[in-house]
């Protein structure tokens, strides 16, 4: 019998742990279709966040770390100078990233490092259970914000991809989505694209890929996408912000 | 190798890279400064990895992501730069990852001041992150001491997978003194369990972290890490003691005021009185043993650091009420002043304090 569809070699056999409906386990895949497809699988180490991600390390079948909260470019880091010819990326989420680890990526960007980040936005806190996020949308409801976030309480929602792309050392920045089969298959470009970034050696990428928290949001897996395409994409614009030669 | 004159601070970076350090991560920070440049200038030359972080909590993933990809790593800082890393040290304990941390402790609490001072030791020995944890912490009392322990503190890491942490004063960061930088004698070991893209050839994938949700998992490791802390603790105590066995005063130092103890001994000695000397070199664990074998009639111990009284807390822990414990500390970034703990002593000694 022919085979039309298998798994990644890159992912594991472990069941995902991620809710019915969420995009993580689509992003997962694509992540890892790409290492195998560029050939890297075999020298890749990737950095999971503290998130829903966070057992990222058992679904990705090349050598992992889990970092603190937000650390994960840092880490990644300190991996990458010890083995220049790893390939490296960071796998992470919008609390991770765009809140308690700007520092860390955006220095890593600053640095120029020769890594690519995964960074995951659905807009809320998914693992401690629905808070704000810097990424929630103003109005949008979270556990602590349950009266929708205020634009004069907590100001407007931090637009990272648009943010890194000003950083020199940052050479592809584009934000994707995970929303129709269309977008996915762009999301998978882009991913490759970044990765490319990294093995051609020309500095560091990020892949901002829009996703859904169904279980969070309130929303039937089919609701948190329609929510997604007519809430998020207005205020988070798809496309590319920067690219190399 | 010659003996050269260098600063503490400069002995403990060459000590390093001549141990066989690839790799140095780091910020910025008074009373450190010389350790890190030295190690900008040297690192590259040696053919190791020097990267100035954008904070010290950068930094120590910068070595959790250096030290979990089996690299011989070390980050150096002071006082309130410590207390930012200290977020990466019980990672690093629990992810079970090498690495080398250098404490050259300034004033505190707070932003304080660059002067030295010894009121890190809790920080330094007690586990400061969160968790059930202690590592191991070193405190040299000269230059040549920053060297050696240095030089031993990576084999200690790699044997445990743990980090170590050195502790020197300001004033031994800053001082100099002839020292000869030793060559590692031990041969790095494998590090089967590192993180460094080997997982085709290895046949399965090496993960670290520091996170194991189900209990019996967590249950596990610590028993893990409470085994090594044992295993350590019964090999790696070290102090040095001077004339306890019959000393009616017992002063217990460790680093620069330790220096200042051994001139009272002296002065004692000239004036017929019997004083001893404890200096721990190890402070996690603390030389407990030392406090046995001083005599049964000894009058009193007492505690000198350049703290409000830290230590002070592991000396009743060791002694258990056989002996009386007094304190004479200096802070604020005072210096340990000779006369001043000799007529503090002979005060003891008298009865009258």
């Amino acid at each position: 019998m022919a085979v039309v569809y298998k798994k990644s070699p890159a992912l594991t056999d472990a069941p995902l742990s991620f809710c019915p409906g969420c995009t993580h386990g689509i992003i997962h895949k694509l992540v890892a279709e790409n290492l195998v497809e560029l050939g890297v699988f075999d020298r890749a180490v990737g950095v999971a966040p503290v998130g829903c991600a966070a057992l990222s390390d058992y679904f990705f079948a090349c050598d992992m770390y889990v970092a603190a909260h937000g650390r994960a470019p840092a880490v990644a880091t300190g991996q990458k100078r010890v083995h220049p010819d790893n390939f490296v990326f960071t796998y992470q989420g919008d609390g991770d990233l765009a809140s308690i680890g700007t520092a860390e990526v955006v220095h890593a960007a600053h640095r120029g490092e020769k890594i690519s980040t995964i960074f995951v936005n659905n807009a809320i806190y998914g693992m401690t259970g629905g808070q704000m996020a810097p990424t929630t949308l103003v109005g949008q409801k979270a556990s602590t914000a349950p009266y929708g976030r205020s634009e004069e309480h907590c100001g407007k929602p931090i637009r990272i991809a648009e943010m890194i792309a000003t950083i020199e050392g940052a050479k592809f920045v584009e934000r994707v989505s995970t929303d129709t089969p269309a977008n996915v298959r762009k999301a998978k470009k882009a991913i490759r694209r970044a990765f490319e970034c990294q093995i051609q050696g020309k500095g560091y990428a990020l892949v901002e890929v829009l996703s859904t928290c169904p279980t969070n949001w309130g929303y039937t897996p089919a609701g948190a996408m329609t929510w997604l395409q007519e809430n998020m994409i207005p205020y988070y614009p798809l496309g590319n912000f920067k690219d190399f030669e | 190798m010659a003996k050269k004159l260098m600063k503490g601070n400069e002995a403990l970076a060459a000590a390093a890279i001549a141990a066989g350090a690839t790799h140095f991560f780091g910020y910025p920070i008074t009373p450190q400064s010389e350790l890190i440049e030295y190690m900008a200038r040297e690192m590259p030359k040696a053919g190791g990895c020097f990267l100035q972080a954008e904070s010290e909590v950068a930094a120590s993933y910068m070595v959790y992501g250096a030290g979990g990809a089996g690299a011989r790593v070390i980050t150096s800082t002071s006082s309130p730069g410590l207390a930012l890393k200290q977020e990466g040290l019980t990672y690093m304990v629990a992810a079970q990852i090498p690495a080398v941390v250098i404490n050259v402790s300034r004033g505190g609490p707070g932003l304080g001041n660059i002067l030295p001072q010894q009121s890190d030791y809790f920080m330094c020995t007690r586990g400061g992150g969160n968790g059930d944890y202690y590592h191991p912490c070193f405190a040299p009392a000269s230059v040549q001491e920053c060297a050696d322990l240095v030089t031993e503190a990576f084999d200690i890491a790699d044997k445990y997978r743990m980090p170590v942490l050195i502790l020197a004063d300001g004033l031994i960061g800053q001082m100099m003194e002839p020292v000869e930088i030793k060559e590692a004698t031990e041969k790095p070991i494998d590090k089967p369990w590192a993180a460094d893209g080997g997982h085709v050839k290895r046949g399965e994938h090496n993960r670290i972290n520091a996170m194991i949700l189900p209990a019996d998992g967590l249950e596990e490791l610590n028993h893990v890490i409470q085994a090594k802390l044992k295993d350590y603790s019964e090999n790696y105590v070290r102090y040095e003691a001077i004339d306890v066995e019959d000393a009616d005063i017992v002063l217990v130092a460790y680093g620069t005021p330790s220096r200042a103890c051994k001139n009272v001994l002296k002065k004692a000695k000239e004036e017929g009185l019997k004083f001893g000397l404890i200096r721990p070199i190890s402070l996690y664990p603390f030389p407990k043993e030392a406090f046995d074998k001083i005599n049964p009639n000894c009058k009193a111990i007492i505690s000198v650091e350049q703290s409000c009284g830290q230590m002070i807390e592991d000396i009743r822990l060791s002694v258990l009420g056989k002996f009386p414990i007094k304190f004479f500390g200096r802070t604020g970034g005072n210096p340990i002043i000779p006369d001043a703990v000799y007529s503090y002593a002979k005060e003891v000694l008298g009865g009258k304090a």
